[in-house]
């Protein structure tokens, strides 16, 4: 298999000098395409530090970041942007989605951004919202969708550009346990249909244990992976 | 990201805090009116004596008269010497200061003008002295009177009817709205295609009486005297009438010339034109030289007014600012979220620049439309009060060019406001962005 992300020796310190603060400390991971990863940690260990890096949000204050074979370090601005907007997904805790707009509005926002055309968006952001059973709330607007509604419109949002990966930021942390499930449910399911690499953030073990590998990070180091 | 979608994107924005964007745009709308009728009162005053213009003449044209330097004049050097081929004394009209003679232009000054690039057409200013004007119909009253020549097409401006024409091979004639009633017509429109009869009376003594046909009845103006005009053909008769029997010397010399220049002549075209002339030994002034203080006057009050429509603008620019930066502390997330998925800097920016430059634009046509409907609502009652012996004059006027320039100016201006929080906006970090809850 092809490792799409691998880390050499990642290191991220947060201040200067006497309030210099490691939050993540000599990392070195190898993330292969179709694999599904947890990264496990309490709050405040760094895991979202560590995602934040992978996903080229952050930049490390030494080692690197080496995507599809190319050291992060030499890709321009815009070529990050690029990647984010054409190989990503993210899908965040929160959501992140705009209150007011409709749900396919929502969805097809990497679209917009990718300066793709109307109707070509509206075509394959109701694809999407399709693939996660959202497709009769599209004219909704976000912010009357449950819960569990709003973070399948996340996922859809994360699929519309056909991503390599996809980066789960705690996924379920906001969901109750059943519709938790049905969240794991269909990203495993994304995961293995569409071989969609996922990255997920969390300090549920029962979400971690169904991932294939597991990184636990504690205070910034990595002490277990299996 | 399309511009489109980052305007539509913009303009969702904005209508998402109504109440916020339409105060805003009321900062900016009464700078805008207030801008806009300034610049107005201009316009209307500048646009008035432009057209008043036409009255004293073709508005293409040059007073000729000899370039040198006559004895009398205060900042002369001394008196000039004496050249019996060149000059001719024609004139000596008295004053404070003593008589003064001017040097007189002939035929030969006229064919060297002619030749002149740009020039279309040179006639002599006649000084022509009729009797009388009446009615072909009522011959016993007779009026005195004064007859302007026009030069090139006459651009007066009329009640009624057209100007006289000087391609016009018949003798045709304009008479002012003063001379209406005195000739005894109710009103202009019954004037129109009537023959008046001009006496005139020559060196010798003899008198002559001429045929003209009304064409345009000339509307009341500010500046130009109340005059009647004469078409070449006409004028031509009556001068080769009037300057039987005088002395050889006198006869084909004139004061002043008057040259017709190509109506589409640049401003720098028309420099270089004065230049030949005072480099051939005349002096060509056109009418906006004659009254170019008037000018001048008038644009120092526009701009200090604008000035003061400038310092509204400025006050209603913190508005925007004000307004953008509560819409980027409020979208901070929707920042972050559209930087995470690969939204560059310079859209960020723009998307904010956007929202600054709408409230600009939509500020700027309702001020412009509502400065409008004043100026229409101000020149009604204006024309029927105060400025009724005025006919013509618009206090306010609107031109497109002057309400496209102010459009613009304030689009730059609320781009300038917008452009801080926008930046502020493309600078955050997508992370801090996200993490702010």
């Amino acid at each position: 298999m092809t490792s799409i992300i691998k880390t050499n020796s990642l290191t991220k310190i947060y201040g200067k000098k006497s309030s210099a603060f490691t939050a993540l400390d000599n990392i070195n991971l190898d993330i292969k395409q179709g694999e599904s990863i947890a990264v496990v940690g309490k709050s405040g260990s760094g895991k979202s530090t560590l995602m934040h890096l992978l996903a080229l949000l952050d930049s490390p204050s030494s080692g690197s970041v080496i995507i599809n074979n190319v050291d992060s370090h030499k890709l321009s601005i815009k070529k990050m942007d690029l990647l984010r907007n054409q190989n990503f997904g993210f899908v965040f805790q929160q959501f992140f989605l705009s209150p007011h707009e409709s749900v396919l509005d929502n969805v097809v926002l990497p679209l917009k951004i990718a300066g793709i055309s109307r109707s070509e968006r509206k075509k394959r952001g109701l694809e999407v919202l399709e693939a996660v059973d959202l497709a009769d709330k599209s004219k909704d607007k976000a912010v009357n969708l449950s819960g569990g509604q709003k973070q399948r419109a996340c996922i859809a949002r994360a699929l519309i550009n056909n991503p390599t990966i996809i980066f789960a930021d705690e996924p379920t942390g906001n969901l109750d346990s059943i519709t938790g499930q049905m969240i794991e449910n269909l990203l495993f399911q994304l995961n293995k249909d569409k071989n969609i690499t996922l990255l997920i953030v969390t300090h549920d073990d029962d979400l971690a244990n169904r991932c294939q590998r597991q990184i636990y990070i504690k205070d910034g180091s990595l002490i277990k992976e299996q | 990201m399309k511009l489109t979608d980052l305007l539509l994107m913009a303009n969702s924005s904005l209508f998402r805090n109504k109440a916020r964007t339409f105060l805003t745009v009321v900062a900016i709308f009464i700078g805008a009116t207030t801008l806009s009728l300034t610049n107005g009162i201009g316009s209307g005053l500048k646009a008035y004596i432009n057209r008043q213009l036409g009255n004293l003449g073709n508005p293409h044209s040059l007073t000729i008269t000899a370039n040198a330097k006559t004895a009398s004049s205060f900042n002369s050097s001394g008196l000039q010497p004496y050249n019996p081929n060149q000059t001719r004394i024609v004139s000596a009209g008295g004053g404070p200061n003593g008589s003064h003679s001017i040097v007189g232009l002939t035929k030969s000054d006229i064919n060297k003008i002619s030749k002149i690039p740009n020039v279309v057409s040179v006639q002599p200013n006649y000084i022509l002295s009729p009797d009388y004007i009446a009615l072909s119909s009522n011959l016993a009253k007779k009026y005195q009177f004064s007859l302007g020549q026009i030069f090139g097409t006459s651009s007066l401006d009329m009640a009624v009817g057209e100007n006289a024409s000087n391609s016009s091979a018949t003798p045709e004639i304009t008479i002012p709205t003063s001379y209406v009633s005195s000739l005894g017509f109710n009103n202009a429109i019954q004037a129109i295609n009537k023959t008046v009869i001009i006496g005139m009376t020559n060196a010798l003594g003899q008198s002559h009486s001429f045929q003209a046909t009304i064409v345009g009845v000339q509307q009341k103006t500010l500046v130009g005297s109340a005059q009647a005009y004469g078409n070449l053909t006409l004028i031509n008769e009556l001068h080769s009438f009037e300057s039987q029997g005088l002395p050889v010397a006198q006869e084909g010399v004139y004061a002043s010339l008057t040259a017709v220049y190509k109506s589409n002549l640049s401003a720098t075209g028309l420099s270089n034109l004065q230049a030949t002339l005072t480099k051939d030994g005349y002096t060509g002034k056109t009418i906006q030289d004659r009254v170019s203080t008037v000018f001048t006057i008038i644009n120092a009050v526009t701009y200090v007014l604008d000035f003061f429509a400038i310092i509204t603008l400025v006050a209603a620019s913190f508005g925007i600012i004000n307004t953008l930066f509560m819409s980027v502390s409020e979208r901070t997330r929707e920042i972050g979220l559209m930087k995470a998925l690969g939204m560059s800097k310079a859209k960020i920016f723009t998307l904010f620049s956007l929202e600054a430059v709408l409230i600009g634009f939509w500020g700027s046509m309702l001020g412009i439309l509502f400065a409008n409907i004043i100026g229409r609502v101000v020149n009604s009652i204006t024309t029927n009060g105060f400025l009724k012996d005025f006919p013509g004059l618009s206090l306010l006027s609107f031109p497109g060019i002057n309400s496209t320039i102010i459009v613009v100016v304030i689009i730059a201006v609320a781009f300038l406001a917008g452009a801080l929080p926008a930046r502020r906006a493309a600078q955050k970090d997508p992370i801090e962005a996200l993490r702010y809850e």
